[in-house]
């Protein structure tokens, strides 16, 4: 039996998914996305069964991980037979959201929905309504842990359209530092649609790198929203890698409420075939002497559609703030498409706020040095594509996964 | 530092332009439905098909107002205006002059304190200017000696008499009637404006010049300016405005249409001054205008360059289609906002035909409480082999309680596109005042240098005059913005 607050709160959520409905282009956040396929669909909602999944199966969906925990949800349960929860250093608390809420759901209270705004975004609405399961991660004050927490989505796709709504809550305590990987993968074929919604709360000092990386097949829809709050001189890290789904939307929030804090948004996403990929980020910088810095790269090929939307908020009195946003497209084939909108609104006036976007094609001066060093064209345009995306890459902590991820990358570029 | 220039004493800069002209007007009571737009279209004895076409706008504009779709995206805020009290109507009673010396010595002196003089024009070189007066148009230097180039000037109303097949050609063609909410207004009720033809390989040898001057009260001004300039033609047009101070706020929405057929080049420029409202924000110019410039020919250019520093709200979005093949578009933009103003203002890019260019530099200042947006839009449709476009956005912030904000929409639908945007704000470099401050430069002066300065790679588009009149202005409109 849950707590009676939880019950209030998802009933509420789920009578305003109700009322919202799901959003249409009418909608400044979704004019360029449009999701009625989505919304005509009729999900199911996923099981957790999974006798089918062996764990080399899991192992080559992902990657050989590291000697860290690793936690794995189908369809959004919990399946503990292809987890393993090694113990981990210092204390750090990895648990099911269902557990937590059993044994301590004041914990969790006011945190859980507290940074999502479900009064104004439908999907978070509808994931606080329909959450099936989850993960709660607790970083212990003053705990640094080198190795990665590796949370792994797996949709699994029934004979209905199936849909899951994993959730994901993360406090990190004064001090801290570590990094979550959110591993976003597909077993089988059909339609699904993977709802994600996380919240972090960072602590004064507290250091987080939170990486998402999303390699869906492409029969899913894959929504995201990340909620980050950050108080006196946190550090966040966040990526957003989008490589799969044949709609993808990246929601990124960073409210920076302590002074001192910084936040890095970094993101990559590749469009091919008809994918739509679109990322919306938002900078709040909310006190003074906070700063951020943000570096979103595109790459679309085929007919596919890509989106970046980021907006950097300088709340009045927020002086000292410094941001600096960039957002860098390739358009690689005559049918793609990108929209971009960075977007700064600013009420303060010791501040320094830049942005710059650029669209443009690969350099034709190193394709031809390439070549003239006898690189076939096709891979002389996949190395350059690799090293444009490399700057983003780069920035991730753990060489396992950035070299995980820049293989992934010139594999599906190769392929194309 | 002198305490009287606080960032709030701003606020006490004079509005130099705020006097009132009495002349006798002659004004149709406030209200709009059909028998409003018959009584201008008569006033203005117009044929049938133009009073059909206000009559198709008013239409649309009463089922736009019904459905309350006024535009509400731009971040400009204002109490509901109602479109019933205002007078859509209001002209000198003396009119239609056939020379100079028979327009009212009143409104003659009205221009010279403009800084004007209409006489002065004649023999100052170069600017044959087109001067309206609220609703109508008083008089039109030089437009004989253009008449001998084939070059045709005159009020709007006096080419609907003169050139009806021209108007009706042209009319409407790049902004419809039915644009957006403001312009179907404009379309239903416009009083005037200027009307330019500049005939096949014609370069103008001088530049046309509009000045708008709203001085009733309680009136609305819809001015329509249609610009046409033939294959291998050139212009250079400027625009001026300026309001008495009233409390009242008033509205203003004009339309400005542009065409440049192949290898014919418009420069448009504008100096706008409305009066921008009291220190408490009271009062003021609501300057809600569409302009729209077409590329239709192959090779053609039409540049935007904008100086905006009156009206209480600014809303306007100077535009380029750029569907002939090499045409190229250009915004070069200066907003400032000080006490309560508001602009949003900017542009719109449509690449529509191949190696099509396009450049947008947008330099705003924000004082007081001041909000100042850029709003932009560059669209490269999938046809647009080869479209190239750059914008910068900057914007400077003087004082802690003003707003600078940023909307730039890129889209991009041609892979062989290059796009590219980039965007800062900051504050007055503190170093900067610092290093002019001990050069023996007062507050005032070094701020009023920097703003410049700031402002030049904008300013350095305008025809000379103008030039010089936008930089003094901007230095009137910052007297004592930083303390």
């Amino acid at each position: 039996m849950s707590a009676a607050w939880l019950q209030e709160l998802r009933r509420e959520a789920a009578a305003r998914f109700e009322e919202l409905g799901y959003p249409t282009t009418r909608l400044e956040d979704w004019r360029y996305t449009n999701v009625g396929a989505l919304a005509k669909t009729d999900w199911v909602s996923g099981e957790g069964r999974h006798d089918d999944v062996t764990p080399a199966d899991l192992e080559h969906l992902t990657f050989p991980v590291f000697a860290c925990s690793l936690f794995v949800f189908v369809n959004g349960h919990f399946a503990g037979d292809l987890s393993s929860p090694r113990a981990l250093a210092g204390g750090v608390e990895v648990t099911t959201l269902s557990d937590a809420l059993r044994d301590d759901p004041e914990g969790l209270r006011g945190r859980l929905g507290g940074l999502a705004d479900s009064k104004r975004r439908a999907f978070a609405a509808q994931n606080l309504a329909c959450f099936e399961d989850g993960a709660v991660v607790r970083i212990p004050a003053g705990v640094e842990i080198e190795q990665p927490i590796h949370l792994v989505f797996l949709s699994k796709p029934g004979a209905a359209p199936t849909d899951s709504h994993p959730r994901v809550l993360v406090v990190a305590e004064s001090g801290s530092r570590a990094t979550l990987i959110e591993d976003y993968v597909t077993f089988g074929e059909g339609e699904f649609f993977t709802n994600a919604v996380t919240e972090i709360f960072l602590e004064p000092n507290a250091d987080l790198e939170h990486v998402r990386f999303q390699r869906e097949s492409a029969r899913g829809y894959h929504v995201s929203s990340l909620h980050v709050r950050q108080e006196r001189d946190s550090r966040l890290a966040a990526h957003s890698i989008s490589l799969g789904a044949t709609l993808a939307r990246n929601d990124v929030e960073a409210t920076l409420v302590g002074e001192g804090a910084h936040a890095d948004l970094y993101g990559l996403f590749l469009g091919t075939g008809r994918r739509l990929v679109d990322n919306h980020t938002t900078l709040d910088h909310a006190v003074p002497h906070t700063t951020s810095q943000e570096l979103y790269k595109g790459i679309l090929g085929g007919r596919s559609r890509g989106i970046f939307h980021g907006r950097v908020i300088v709340r009045p009195d927020a002086q000292k703030t410094d941001a600096r946003q960039s957002s860098k497209n390739l358009l690689l084939s005559s049918g793609a498409e990108i929209d971009t909108k960075p977007q700064l609104e600013i009420h303060a006036d010791d501040v320094k706020c830049s942005h710059g976007s650029t669209i443009g094609q690969l350099d034709e001066d190193a394709l031809f040095y390439l070549r003239s060093r006898g690189i076939e064209e096709e891979q002389a345009r996949a190395l350059l594509t690799r090293a444009f995306a490399s700057e983003v890459t780069d920035a991730i902590r753990s060489d396992v996964l950035r070299q995980r991820v820049q293989d992934q990358l010139l594999e599906i570029l190769e392929s194309e | 530092m002198a305490e009287s220039h606080s960032p709030e004493s701003l606020a006490e800069r004079e509005y130099e332009y705020g006097f009132t002209t009495d002349v006798e007007q002659e004004t149709l009571p406030p209200g709009l439905d059909e028998s409003t737009v018959r009584f201008i279209s008569a006033q203005k004895d117009e044929p049938e098909w133009l009073l059909e076409w206000r009559l198709k706008a008013l239409r649309r504009f009463l089922e736009l107002e019904e459905r309350e779709t006024e535009p509400t995206w731009a971040m400009v805020h204002y109490p509901k205006i109602d479109y019933q009290a205002i007078s859509y109507w209001a002209a000198p009673k003396q009119q239609l002059v056939e020379s100079l010396d028979d327009v009212d010595p009143e409104l003659l002196s009205t221009y010279e304190k403009l800084g004007i003089p209409l006489e002065e024009q004649k023999r100052l070189a170069g600017v044959a200017v087109d001067a309206v007066f609220d609703s109508v148009s008083v008089g039109t230097t030089f437009k004989a000696e253009l008449e001998k180039q084939g070059i045709l000037f005159c009020s709007f109303s006096d080419a609907v008499q003169r050139w009806p097949d021209l108007i009706r050609q042209y009319l409407g063609s790049v902004v419809p009637y039915s644009d957006n909410f403001f312009a179907c207004l404009n379309s239903a009720v416009f009083s005037d404006g200027s009307f330019a033809y500049i005939p096949k390989g014609v370069r103008c040898p001088m530049e046309l010049s509009t000045y708008f001057r709203i001085n009733a009260a309680n009136t609305g001004q819809f001015e329509r300016t249609l610009l046409v300039a033939d294959e291998g033609a050139y212009v250079s047009y400027l625009e001026g405005c300026t309001a008495p101070m009233r409390d009242e706020n008033q509205l203003h929405a004009a339309v400005v249409e542009l065409v440049a057929l192949d290898d014919a080049e418009i420069k448009y420029s504008t100096v706008q001054n409305w009066y921008p409202g009291d220190k408490d924000g009271k009062g003021g110019i609501y300057n809600f205008v569409t302009k729209r410039g077409a590329c239709r020919g192959k090779r053609s250019k039409i540049s935007w360059t904008q100086v905006e520093t009156g009206s209480a709200i600014t809303w306007k979005y100077p535009s380029c289609i750029l569907q002939g093949d090499d045409s190229v578009g250009e915004f070069y933009s200066v907003a400032l906002t000080a006490n309560h103003q508001q602009a949003d203002t900017g542009t719109k890019m449509i690449h529509l035909g191949k190696n099509t260019k396009s450049t947008i530099l947008s330099k705003g200042i924000s004082a007081g409480f001041g909000q100042n947006t850029y709003r932009g839009l560059v669209r490269v449709q999938p046809k647009a082999e080869g479209a190239r476009n750059y914008s910068q956005c900057d914007s400077l912030l003087l004082g802690d309680r003003c707003g600078a904000h940023t909307f730039p929409y890129l889209e991009v639908k041609n892979s062989s596109a290059t796009v590219e945007h980039e965007a800062t704000t900051s504050k007055i470099g503190e170093d900067q005042l610092f290093y002019c401050r001990q050069r023996g430069i007062s507050e005032e002066d070094a701020v009023s240098m920097i703003v410049n300065g700031f402002c030049k790679e904008v300013l350095r588009e305008l025809p000379m005059e103008f030039a010089v009149e936008a930089q003094k202005l901007l230095g009137v409109s910052l007297e004592g913005a930083v303390g």
